[in-house]
């Protein structure tokens, strides 16, 4: 399966990276490579077998129902890089 | 006398014990030792100022109750610690500063262990060579120009150049092992659920796991302790007793069945692998266990899965690095530019190339094809081991296909050097716990791993074996410091 | 008794037009956290007081799940009749935006907690059957402010994470009357059990709107568009208008109907297309790595399944038997959980005829008026009771019960109070009557000699006279026997 340029633009559009001409052109290449590469399981009749659902062997654990966290938004706007006292600042949305 | 930085980190940790040398002493050695390697490139983050503080502190206090009570401890710039930059080895995270420490670093300063620094890593762990973090190469121990493997390149090269006693890497498709193969020292990566994952960047949650990287097998055992345990924040964290890895590490593995699979044996595989591996096996067969020929017919498909897998989670894991809460910002006319923006300035090519890969192979219509097959081929190959841990204890191949190689001779071909981690990728997608331990030198005296791989939650079994073989190899980290 | 037959079509310029509509509702989960991390999940908390690390994505965290939540989505599921799968998974719904974090949702996809269903509806014209395709468990998203500022959006992650139940219909409705009885009853079940508030206006329940048109008679279901996030009955049932009317107008003009994605305007009352529809959402779901399947033991929804409070149906069905109640009056009564208990307080101890008509007419006359649930009405069930009891002994007539029950809206008073302290005690003394009676006729000479010869309507006229002297207060049962016999 060749992944061409046109199909590199749509996932990167799905992925939410800008890339130019040349990046587009290079990641092409290295994406069909790649793909090539992974085509090597179509050897392998897999219709009879089941997908690993979860390599643990084990249930799913669960928590109480109580509030033990938040109530630390000093900490949480701390790191971003545009705020204010108490949101997270972004440009707008084009809706 | 030998150096402080020479000793075993057992050693530095019985002879703070015994008083011989104080927690200070450690650490200034270590300290310096780090300074006089800057070429390596190991590090991304010196705490030397607070290390200092850390040993002064430990030595008015005097707590030796802990398993690595007074030592200072480098670890991947992975693990999230608590007011220290973070960066994944990435250009997105350069100027992240958790308020949080993750679980596993928090177990090793609750056994008297503190900080030393961050180390260099690929991008987000996706490497095989440590040529992809964006705070520059790591260079091996054993040649400038060669690489330490990767991704925990930077803990390896710093563990081999002794400016730790030992560290803590992450192991994804083998960047515990891999790199520890490479620079002579001791890796291993326990059964997945064994180490908690909170509070380390994840790069493909069904197949990460925290590691010790130790100069020898005794000082993992050790490690691999203090490290281990149930965590609740974690949910796919295993609530089993931590063994007593230390104390019950012992050489004795007479009569266990030592199972060799024969599709390891790749097409081309270079002769001193080869050799290394008949040494493995007569170093065990001296031991007393017993060699058994065995199967896993579909070795061939881990790779290919593997690139379906680990791309597709990290995708995903990835998307939440967008700029708004924390790490790199771009400027963009409206939102849908700044992400794309910032995703585009902040990471690698590599971590682009994966991102794009497994965003394409979930992607509507591909979905069947390749993540849901890469999930049946994994059952297979799960299955392939279960169905021989019933006629073995453990499993013995070669860690890595080759020594290791020079900078910049795959960066042209990412498959090739994909193929570095033929042999260690099968054990992430089984999660099972695997070790290399140093066995032998290839023509050019660059060390060559061998690998052991055990069943689920028995790591003592593969740590016991592995010191069977390292106590008969007789390996020595022979390299000359070119660096400082 | 049905009253009249289903007739919501649209009748265009061509053809006569039935509506086809499914309707996919978040209901916000009752839990005090929220469902993959402990932050708390109150109402109107300061911005981004309510959010952990997990909430806002940082690096290294992970999501352990809040077994309330499982149970609160399971009694649902039964309250819809609907089977609970027993294995169930997690998976990550991609998508990026500024009030999601992680840029994906932890949702469910092909496995989900809660199976088919049903709820029935009882409509003018009879008893309609929705069917529920699915209910699942997944996270909200944060909120973006894009109103305090020309250039940027502001993030709050209060609600980011809190437990959603999204509960999935078959394209079972046909019309805006329908949608605004099914969500009224979805609600009501959800009410009654405990398991979400649905209050719409604090976002307690959300609706995402489907809308596709149909000639009446064809089989084919046409192409469907999505109104979303739609947040009162209201606003549903006016899209849901405007949008089956522009797409008749649409397919008899010979175009064809986009299946899209479209907001609804609450100003101008029309739906319009969401810009972004180059990027139709491919959300790559896949099974979240970092959690396990669910599975659940038949022994937890067997014990769920006793907590279960008597639901509307059943109680609806036992009030028609015990209480003898028409299904008319029994629907409206078990409509909230809080009137059919307000209800079976008020008859503990008074009359159930005149309990169900003085709470359906008259109480909730007044609780419509001042805009009032009944849980905040101004008279208690049990001064109710008390007015209805002086009813039934006759102390007060039904007449004055009405001038008692204004005076008891004030401070919710004691209505006994009221009467002895107004002497608005029913005057049934009959000597004190038949005295009255004959003063009124003593007074009306000419008015009895008209009745006697024929005009039996001045009756009216002669006990008019005696309520008037006695100032109301007359019991009238009497007053028309009294005056019967006087009359002779």
């Amino acid at each position: 399966m060749s992944i061409d340029k046109n199909t590199v633009k749509h996932i990167s559009k799905l992925a939410r990276i800008s890339l130019d001409e040349k990046k587009t052109a290079s990641l092409s290449k290295d994406l069909t490579s790649i793909m090539k590469f992974i085509e090597k399981l179509n050897k392998l009749n897999t219709e009879k077998t089941k997908p690993l659902t979860s390599i643990i062997d084990a249930s799913l654990k669960t928590r109480k129902d109580e509030i033990k966290d938040g109530k630390i938004r000093d900490q949480i706007l701390k790191n971003s890089p545009e705020k204010n006292e108490e949101f997270f600042v972004v440009p707008k949305v084009i809706e | 006398m030998s150096k402080i930085s020479e000793l075993s980190l057992t050693k530095i940790v019985n002879g703070i014990k015994k008083k011989e040398f104080t927690s200070l002493e450690v650490t200034n050695e270590f300290i310096e030792n780090s300074k006089k390697s800057r070429k390596l490139n190991s590090y991304i983050t010196e705490c030397f100022d607070e290390a200092t503080k850390s040993a002064k502190n430990f030595d008015q206090k005097k707590d030796f109750k802990g398993l690595l009570s007074g030592v200072p401890i480098a670890v991947k710039d992975l693990f999230c610690t608590k007011n220290v930059k973070t960066t994944a080895g990435s250009k997105i995270l350069h100027n992240f500063i958790p308020t949080y420490e993750s679980t596993v670093t928090n177990n090793l300063w609750s056994q008297g262990a503190f900080l030393l620094g961050k180390l260099n890593c690929d991008e987000f762990a996706m490497g095989s060579s440590n040529e992809t973090s964006f705070f520059g190469n790591v260079s091996n121990p054993y040649g400038k120009e060669l690489v330490p493997g990767g991704s925990s390149g930077g803990s390896a090269s710093a563990l081999a150049a002794e400016l730790t006693p030992a560290t803590i890497g992450t192991d994804t498709g083998g960047s515990i092992r891999q790199p520890a193969s490479f620079t002579g020292t001791v890796g291993l990566k326990p059964t997945y659920g064994r180490c908690s994952r909170w509070g380390i960047v994840a790069f493909a949650s069904s197949l990460d796991q925290a590691g010790p990287m130790t100069k020898n097998v005794e000082d993992c055992a050790l490690l691999l302790q203090a490290m281990s345990g149930y965590d609740y924040k974690d949910s796919t964290s295993i609530d089993t007793k931590v063994d007593n890895y230390s104390s019950n590490l012992t050489e004795k593995v007479k009569g266990l069945k030592i199972g060799i699979p024969k599709e390891y044996r790749v097409e081309n595989m270079p002769k001193e692998i080869d050799d290394l591996w008949k040494s493995g096996i007569d170093y065990l067969k001296d031991a007393g266990a017993i060699i058994k020929n065995i199967s896993l017919p579909h070795t061939i498909y881990a790779l290919p899965a593997y690139y379906i897998v680990a791309p597709a989670e990290a995708s995903s894991n990835l998307a939440r690095y967008d700029g708004v809460k924390y790490g790199h910002r771009a400027k963009g006319k409206n939102l849908n530019e700044m992400y794309e923006n910032t995703r585009s300035e902040g990471f690698g090519d590599e971590v682009k190339r994966r991102i794009l890969i497994g965003t394409y192979v979930l992607s509507s219509g591909y979905y069947d094809a390749y993540y849901l097959k890469a999930q049946k081929v994994r059952q297979l190959i799960k299955s392939d081991f279960d169905k021989s841990f019933n006629d073995v204890d453990a499993i013995l191949t070669p860690s890595t296909p080759s020594s290791a190689f020079k900078i910049g001779d795959k960066s042209d071909d990412p498959v090739s050097m994909y193929l570095n981690d033929i042999f260690t990728v099968p054990i992430n997608l089984s999660g099972l716990p695997a070790i290399s331990v140093p066995a032998g030198h290839d023509k050019n005296n660059l060390p060559l791993g061998l690998q052991l791989i055990g069943r689920p939650f028995d790591e003592q079994t593969i740590l016991n074996l592995s010191l069977a073989i390292e106590k008969r190899a007789n390996f020595n980290r022979n390299f000359k410091n070119w660096w400082s | 008794m049905n009253e009249r037959k289903f007739d919501y079509f649209i009748n265009g310029e061509k053809d006569k037009w039935e509506v086809i509509i499914g309707l996919e509702v978040h209901a916000q989960v009752s839990s005090k956290s929220k469902l993959f991390s402990s932050s708390s999940t109150q109402f109107g908390a300061k911005p981004n007081t309510q959010v952990s690390l997990v909430d806002s994505a940082f690096p290294g965290m992970l999501p352990v799940i809040n077994q309330f939540c499982i149970e609160q989505s399971i009694k649902t599921g039964l309250g819809l009749k609907a089977k609970i799968n027993l294995n169930s998974v997690f998976d990550r719904k991609n998508y990026f935006y500024a009030d999601l974090p992680q840029g994906y949702q932890i949702s469910q996809y092909q496995n989900p907690i809660v199976g088919e269903g049903e709820v029935v509806l009882d409509m003018p014209y009879g008893t309609k059957r929705v069917g529920i395709e699915r209910l699942h468990l997944e996270q909200d998203a944060g909120k973006s402010i894009h109103d305090m500022d020309p250039e940027n959006s502001f993030v709050d992650l209060n609600r980011s994470g809190v437990a959603l139940m999204e509960i999935v219909s078959k394209p079972d409705l046909r019309s805006p009357e329908e949608v605004n009885s099914y969500v009224k009853k979805l609600r009501s079940i959800m009410r009654y059990i405990g398991t979400c508030d649905g209050n719409m206006q604090e976002g307690s329940l959300r609706a995402d709107v489907n809308v596709s048109v149909r000639k009446v008679g064809d089989k084919k279901f046409g192409t469907r568009c999505e109104i979303k996030n739609v947040n009162s009955i209201r606003f549903m049932e006016m899209a849901i208008a405007f949008e089956a009317k522009r797409q008749v107008e649409l397919l008899e003009s010979g175009k064809k109907i986009d299946q899209e994605t479209r907001l609804y305007d609450t100003k101008k009352n029309t739906t319009r297309s969401m810009r972004s529809k180059e990027d139709a959402h491919d959300y790559r779901y896949f099974p979240d790595p970092d959690l396990l399947p669910l599975n659940l033991d038949k022994s937890l929804i067997d014990k769920l399944k006793k907590e279960l409070p008597e639901l509307p149906d059943q109680k609806k069905e036992r009030f028609i038997k015990e209480h003898n109640l028409s299904p008319y009056e029994a629907n409206i009564l078990v409509s909230e959980k809080e009137i059919s208990e307000y209800y079976e307080k008020v008859i503990k101890e008074s009359d159930k005829k005149l309990a169900t008509n003085w709470i359906i007419v008259e109480l909730f006359a007044v609780l419509n008026k001042k805009n009032l649930p009944i849980s905040e009405s101004p008279i208690s069930a049990k001064n109710l009771s008390s007015l209805i009891k002086m009813i039934s002994s006759g102390k007060i007539s039904g007449k004055i019960a009405k001038v008692v029950f204004e005076k008891m809206q004030n401070g919710d008073r004691d209505p006994n109070q009221i009467v002895e302290k107004e002497g608005l005690i029913q005057q049934s003394d009959p000597k004190e009557l038949e005295q009255i009676i004959l003063d009124v006729l003593s007074k009306n000479q000419d008015k009895v000699t008209q009745y006697k010869s024929g005009k039996v309507k001045l009756f009216g006229y002669f006990v008019g006279e005696a309520m008037k002297i006695s100032k109301g207060k007359a019991n009238p049962k009497l007053v028309n026997d009294i005056l019967k016999t006087k009359l002779k």
